[in-house]
């Protein structure tokens, strides 16, 4: 057995414990190894996605104990990719953290951002619901730590809201768990998925009330409306780079949802019928809806991006909700765009911080290289608008097109491109206000605590801004793997049975069981 | 040349002048220029091919599984436009080189150009309808850039905001319009979706493809009722205007028309929608424009019309309508292009655009006013210029249309289109360059250089070239025009004449040109009655419709997140409860399979308790010191109740982190009001108390469900009891769960434990840096403090104690692995030991005599959780495999050695450094507040004697 799986848990897992221990007061120590730590994962992850990119699956035994005894890690094609975008938005979000000093505002940052790395990747590579419940915990106490980052009256309030907020779905996640427990008497999902199969058509209240649950906690992480009420402010109020880094922790509730609800409730399952069917996809709509009209509403650009992330995530959730393999492969494509989209435009709104003060959309003196500002903020909105030429285009074309069968294809159709032009209005009148006002308005006295942005900020946006013009162009081939994804969730053969055929201790062992 | 080349050659063109514009204008106008200029050859090259009837193509995958590819195609109706955009791009680009001035940035301007140019060139050469959007939206991204150019005019930026919302708007209809035309036909590539022309017409979803591509059409193209943008993007500097709205942006619409053509003209929903469009939107804008006083406005209502006119001629869906309006497209891009730059050279010259203060210019600018002449005659449809050769065939076309049943209709709205037309050419002439010259001008107009009025006079050539000999592009139009029909239609006409005799079409023409000149008669009088007729302002209209929207949203998002996080935590919880009810609602129930068991007297007393205190809990709950001492009761009864279940383990771990946590938070509680004030109203309260109670239902309904039930197959804690001792070497399953089966969630614990610290620590850190410092060190206590601040008798005991105490937690360290123990519990009561060594004499005290700093305990803790794990890699297993072994050393007993037990170190470092960083971490905050701290372990607060005797200097010098 080789160990490359549980690597991208134990170099964080490692790396921020030797911070503390070694390193706590000296910043340049900690940016040593925590850059290296991330560019190591990098590293990493891509060589787990090469190795599983033939469909194979990687499979890792903790404590040699074999499923679904012990605790697996699994390497799929899917869970290796949601790793590698994970180790790559760290990268650059960790360049923009040093370039613009936000690092060194508080205690403890880089450590935190570790740990909150271990949490996010164990949660992608973790083939036991019990476990992805520990992991949700250490990448939720972790987040909350870096959200509060640098402290402040309106961050810290903010914080309690967003934690307090996770933590009722924390509880709800062990009232679902105990629920599956109680039901199956199994954690491992690919056991889950054979002893849910079991349950006869003749009791079936306690599997479906305990499926629901579980949907709604990753709903909860996902900020699929109405639980969506802890993102905005604690996105907006998070330092940049945090925020930027949370593009994907909404990512790992919809990989939940899409790993859960194609394995342990595939779409077909007669126990489960007609449950999230029902109100999903409508609340998706309304996610989507209500996401890209805060953008509209929004009285601040920082806002005005956490609602944004809200509608992208509600056009992920749109894709998902469908349950089919072609909706499963754009919700993928989807993903990945709008993690890079979501991030590069917290950086973005970081930027206009760093030039004039504040976010507020009024017009203000010209601030500290606006060109340059301009034209990102430009790019970035496009991105996130979903217009051409970048991938946010591609992915609504993705989702629009899977939804053509669609019982409710009018409204799917009718909300996805309604949104879209709802946030280009949005996002037009917030530029127009911050970059084009700013030259009929007075040049003053700069504002106190303005600067130019760090050339590694300048580095850090355009890593991202790169990605996803390579997701734009590379296009076919992206969506072609993510085909692939899609189709192996739906036909899991090769991973029920790496899962729960591999022997590990004591297997030959015939007592107890 | 390749075709992607041309289309590729403006937009990494676009990269030249922004770099260069440190170079110089010139340098910067010379590389915008030799791109353009490239493409155009480029496009050049593949004329011989077009002419021969074939249709160059190139393609590459991008998509294939979604159908979108970067297929290009080049056939007449491609090269005419390409041919319009790059060479009327080429002679905009001279023009635009004179007319900025120093203070525009030259290399923005002409990047924003070029991208536009290239985004026009992609879309008429897309074979792929999706490629197509996807230039077709850029078109509407680079346009918004180009019209808000002028960044400190709020017409420009309002107007680039406008023009975005409006043709993005029908952008996106047309992604919804292109996307079920692929679904129809199976294929998003125009070369296949021109050959099924009955199969989408017999498609029940053609009529929503059709309305909402003609969305897209009509709003790029400003056709009634989406004409309103248009005049309002004239805020552009006049290149942008002139190349917008003659020859691109606007005749976007009309080529996607013309393109689709085939396929989806000769309904009578096409011919019903596009000619009525077309016929109201090229009346509507011919009477506006006359009374324009602003040149461009007049022009750009112009151009309103003649886009109405186009697109009545393409509704028609007859042949002949097709070749007249390919044919007014080309004589529109050229008259309308040399109008547009001889406005602005008006313009820059003469310092306004306002008719009303022009007049007499013939004399002062005898160049301009030849060129503005003659391309205003041919658009007002005089005889020998190229106007007069497409509006007689337009007429011509309208003699033979009926719509809703009506001969005359078409006819008479044409000639009264026309009317206005030509009225409107000839006060654009006369009222700007005849008259008398005026004094008042705001600058003294001449003409310009060459670089600026040439680029109109070679297009004022080529209006009089194709009047006066027809001919010679005859054959062109006529491939154009083919190219368009494709196979739907024939085309029967064979020349384009002069003089046709004398039709309908000639009187029709006689009537507008002697209309428009009397018009001009009673001008005055007619715009005095225009003036005073009140009229829909469209940018009122549309500003108004924008801020209400924006309005709603707010009103719909502001409430909603007001950041009342009792109404979000309400809002979610009744969504489980709803979603939940609606799973239980749907699903089916069989009868219990397990008896419920009979209550005895212990497990209602300590029920009972719980509910109390619970209860208590809700009411008293204002008072933290009470709730703080209800909730050690629950925690209790909770420990009580696992010691009644058998779990002993889990009862010793929940008693001692009751007394750490109440430990934590009294000190907590020394910095928080005694009471919590009441915040919100009854009302909300009986609201909350409601979803509670139903959250409160709820779960004991789900957990009397599955207490009555088994499980589905046998659960795999059958397992672990069974091999626990075989395989873990111990016979505490529950440690062995912990520390081996699944010792890597305790892995994750003990990481979430630190953490906590951690953030603990750092909280406190930004606190007392921030405002929160002030207000600690001003802070004055609400209550009498004690009078002994490390009572001796404390002291003393905890003294006494704490070598008993480490002792214990040693002791159930090291038991863990076979009895109720482990290194958890084993950390929290070394953690108690420590922890009463601090309150008995104080921090400092405490902290002096310590040796490891907490920080780094818990990352050791983690750390050796950790190297254990990866230790089990040196002999080849799998993280955290442990083993154990029996040894026996004299005069001990055998006794069993567990790599587990240093995993279980670890977690004992990780808890003792957790809760000793957090308890650190609040003492930190009394410290500030009360900086009196003693180093000695026993003393008394001073400051009980200084206010008795004053003395209390004396006393602590003393001591």
């Amino acid at each position: 057995m080789t160990h490359w799986i549980i690597m991208p848990i134990v170099l964080p897992a490692f790396l921020a414990p030797f911070i503390v221990l070694a390193a706590r007061y000296h910043i340049g120590i900690q940016r040593v190894f925590s850059l290296a730590g991330v560019a190591a994962l990098v590293v990493l992850s891509a060589s787990l996605v090469w190795q599983v990119s033939d469909g194979s699956v990687l499979y890792y035994r903790l404590s040699d104990w074999a499923a679904p005894f012990g605790i697996v890690l699994v390497g799929d094609r899917l869970s290796t990719m949601m790793v590698l975008l994970t180790s790559v938005l760290a990268l650059f979000v960790l360049l923009y953290a040093i370039g613009s000093g936000w690092d060194d505002r508080g205690r403890h940052f880089h450590a935190l951002f570790q740990f909150q790395l271990m949490g996010i990747l164990g949660a992608f590579l973790t083939g036991d619901l019990f476990n992805l419940f520990v992991f949700f915990e250490v990448l939720l106490i972790a987040s909350y730590g870096l959200m509060i980052h640098a402290g402040g009256n309106e961050r810290l309030r903010a914080g309690v809201q967003y934690v307090l907020f996770n933590l009722i779905g924390s509880t709800l996640f062990l009232f679902a768990l105990g629920s599956i427990y109680a039901e199956t008497g199994t954690l491992n999902m690919a056991d889950l998925s054979n002893r849910v199969a079991m349950i006869g058509a003749e009791e079936t209240v306690g599997i479906r009330i305990a499926a629901v649950l579980l949907l709604l906690v990753f709903a909860i992480k996902a900020a699929l409306v109405p639980l969506h009420f802890w993102l905005p402010s604690s996105y907006a109020e998070a330092p940049a780079p945090v925020a930027a880094l949370f593009a994907i922790m909404t990512k790992v509730g919809a990989y939940a949802i899409i790993r859960v609800y194609t394995m342990i409730f595939p779409p077909d399952l007669e126990a489960t019928m007609g449950l999230h069917e029902v109100w999903l996809l409508p609340a998706a709509l309304v996610s989507l809806a209500i996401g890209m009209i805060g953008v509209l509403a929004a009285r601040k650009l920082d806002r005005l991006v956490a609602f944004s992330i809200i509608g992208s995530m509600g056009m992920v959730m749109v894709a998902i909700s469908l349950f089919d393999p072609a909706s499963i492969a754009a919700a993928l494509y989807y993903i990945i765009h709008s993690t890079l989209a979501g991030a590069v435009l917290f950086l973005i709104a970081d930027l206009v911080r760093t030039g004039r003060g504040n976010l507020d959309l009024t017009p203000q003196q010209p601030m500290i290289g606006t060109h340059m500002t301009a034209g990102m903020f430009f790019a970035g909105a496009i991105a996130m608008a979903g217009l051409p030429p970048l991938s946010g285009f591609l992915g609504k074309l993705l989702v629009l097109n899977a939804s053509f069968e669609a019982d409710l294809m009018v409204w799917v159709w009718a909300i996805v491109l309604g949104s879209s032009l709802v946030s280009v209005v949005g996002f037009a009148r917030a530029g127009s206000v911050v970059f084009w006002k700013a030259h009929g308005t007075p040049v003053g006295e700069p504002v106190e605590g303005t600067g130019k942005p760090a050339a590694l900020s300048y580095v850090a946006i355009g890593g991202l801004f790169a990605l996803l013009v390579a997701h734009t162009v590379f296009a076919g081939k992206v969506h072609g793997y993510t085909t692939a994804i899609a189709t192996e969730l739906f036909d899991h053969k090769t991973y029920m049975s790496i899962v729960l055929e591999t022997p590990g201790k004591l297997s030959d062992y015939k007592g107890g069981h | 040349m390749s075709l992607f080349l041309i289309v590729a050659l403006p937009f990494f063109g676009a990269l030249l002048p922004g770099i260069m514009n440190s170079a110089g204008r010139s340098a910067c106008f010379g590389v915008t220029f030799t791109v353009t200029l490239s493409a155009f050859v480029g496009l050049l090259t593949n004329l011989p091919t077009v002419l021969a009837g074939e249709v160059v193509m190139a393609r590459v995958n991008w998509m294939p599984e979604l159908g979108l590819n970067f297929t290009l195609m080049l056939d007449g109706l491609g090269f005419f436009f390409a041919f319009l955009i790059l060479g009327i791009g080429l002679l905009i680009i001279a023009y635009g080189r004179q007319y900025l001035s120093r203070d525009d940035h030259m290399g923005e301007f002409f990047t924003y150009l070029l991208l536009f140019q290239g985004a026009m060139v992609g879309i008429v050469l897309s074979d792929n309808i999706l490629l197509l959007l996807v230039f077709w939206e850029l078109t509407s991204l680079a346009s918004f850039l180009l019209i808000g150019y002028w960044k400190h005019l709020p017409e420009g930026r309002q107007g680039a905001r406008m023009a975005l919302a409006v043709t993005g708007m029908g952008g996106l209809a047309m992604i919804g319009g292109m996307l079920i035309l692929g679904q129809i036909v199976g294929s998003y590539d125009l070369s296949v979706i021109l050959q099924n022309r009955e199969a989408i017409q017999a498609d029940p979803l053609y009529v929503p493809a059709l309305l909402l591509i003609l969305l897209g059409c009509f709003t790029k193209s400003a056709q009634f009722p989406f004409h309103f943008w248009l005049p309002h993007a004239m805020a552009a500097p006049t290149p942008v205007s002139a190349y917008l709205h003659s020859a691109t942006m606007v005749k976007a619409g009309i080529f996607l028309m013309a393109r689709m053509w085939p396929v989806l003209s000769g309904t009578p929903e096409w011919f019903y929608i596009v000619t009525t469009a077309g016929l109201v939107t090229m009346v509507l804008g011919a009477v506006i424009a006359l009374f324009k006083h602003d040149l461009k406005s007049l022009l750009a209502f112009s151009t309103v019309s003649h886009l109405g006119l186009i697109t009545m001629l393409l509704g028609t869906g007859t042949a002949f309508g097709a070749l007249a309006a390919v044919f007014h497209i080309l004589n529109h891009a050229t008259f309308k292009a040399a109008l547009f730059m001889s406005a602005g050279i008006v313009d820059h010259e003469a310092h306004t655009r306002d008719i009303r203060r022009l007049g007499g210019l013939r004399h002062l600018m005898p160049v301009t006013f030849t060129i503005a002449t003659i391309a205003a005659l041919s658009m007002a449809g005089i005889p020998f210029l190229n106007g007069f050769l497409s509006k007689e065939m337009m007429l011509e076309e309208a003699h033979h249309t009926v719509l809703f049943g009506s001969h005359w209709l078409v006819p008479v709205m044409a000639t009264v289109g026309s009317l206005f037309s030509a009225a409107y050419c000839f006060r654009f002439i006369g009222h700007t360059f005849l008259g008398p010259v005026r004094d008042d001008y705001p600058h003294k107009p001449h003409d310009p250089g060459a670089g600026m009025w040439l680029p109109p006079a070679i297009l004022v050539v080529l209006v009089v070239v194709i009047g006066v000999a027809p001919f010679l592009v005859q054959d062109f139009v006529f491939m154009v025009t083919k190219s368009v029909i494709g196979e739907a239609a024939e085309l029967k006409t064979k020349y384009i004449k002069i003089w046709h005799g004398l039709v309908p079409a000639l009187y029709m023409s006689i009537i507008a040109v002697v209309g428009g000149l009397a018009m001009m008669l009673v001008f005055k009088p007619l715009s005095k009655v225009w003036e005073t007729t009140p009229r829909p302002e469209a940018k009122v209209i549309f500003e108004a419709i924008v801020e209400a929207i924006v309005r709603l949203a707010q009103a719909l998002t502001h409430p909603l997140h007001n950041g009342s996080f009792t109404r979000y935590a309400m809002i979610g919880i009744v969504a489980m409860i709803a979603a939940g009810y609606h799973a239980w609602a749907t699903g089916t129930v069989a009868d219990p399979v397990r008896e419920l068991q009979a209550a005895g007297p212990v497990p209602i007393a300590g029920w009972a308790m719980l509910v109390a205190a619970t209860g208590g809990l809700v009411v008293m709950h204002r008072n933290r010191l009470l709730a703080l001492i209800l909730i050690g009761i629950v925690g209790l009864m909770v420990s009580v109740g696992f010691v009644y279940l058998s779990a002993p383990d889990l009862a010793m771990t929940q008693f001692t982190v009751e007394v750490v946590t109440i430990i934590l938070l009294l000190l907590a509680l020394n910095f928080l009001p005694n009471r919590t004030p009441t915040e919100s109203t009854s009302l909300r309260r009986v609201r909350d108390a409601g979803v509670a109670i139903a959250a409160g239902l709820a779960t004991f309904g789900l957990a009397y469900h599955y207490m009555l039930r088994d499980t589905v197959a046998a659960s795999i804690s059958e397992y672990h009891l069974a091999n626990s001792y075989k395989g873990g070497g111990g016979t505490n399953v529950v440690n062995v769960i912990l520390v081996d089966f699944r010792g890597f969630d305790t892995y994750g614990e003990i990481i979430v434990l630190g953490i906590a610290a951690l953030l603990i620590y750092a909280l406190t850190e930004t606190l007392l840096g921030g405002p929160v410092r002030r207000r600690l060190l001003n802070r004055i206590p609400d209550q009498a403090r004690s009078g002994d601040m490390h009572p001796m008798m404390m002291v003393v005991l905890t003294r006494v104690i704490m070598p008993v105490v480490l002792l214990v937690g040693f002791y159930i360290f090291l038991r863990g692995h076979n009895e109720p123990g482990g290194g958890f519990i084993a950390g929290l009561i070394v953690s108690i030991a420590v922890v009463m060594q601090y309150m008995a004499s104080g921090f400092s005290w405490a902290s002096a005599r310590l040796k490891y700093p907490y920080h780094g305990v818990i990352g050791a803790g983690v750390l050796v959780a950790g190297l254990t794990g990866i230790g089990s890699w040196f002999v080849g297993k799998p993280f955290l495999t442990s083993d154990f072994t029996y040894v026996r050393i004299p005069p001990f007993h055998k006794f069993e050695l567990a790599t587990a037990a240093l995993f279980d170190l670890g977690v004992f470092l990780a808890v003792v450094g957790a809760v000793m960083l957090s308890l650190e971490s609040f003492s930190r905050l009394a410290r500030r507040a009360d900086t009196e701290d003693s180093v000695h372990p026993m003393d008394i607060d001073p400051s009980r004697n200084a206010a008795a005797s004053g003395s209390a200097v004396d006393m602590k010098e003393d001591t």
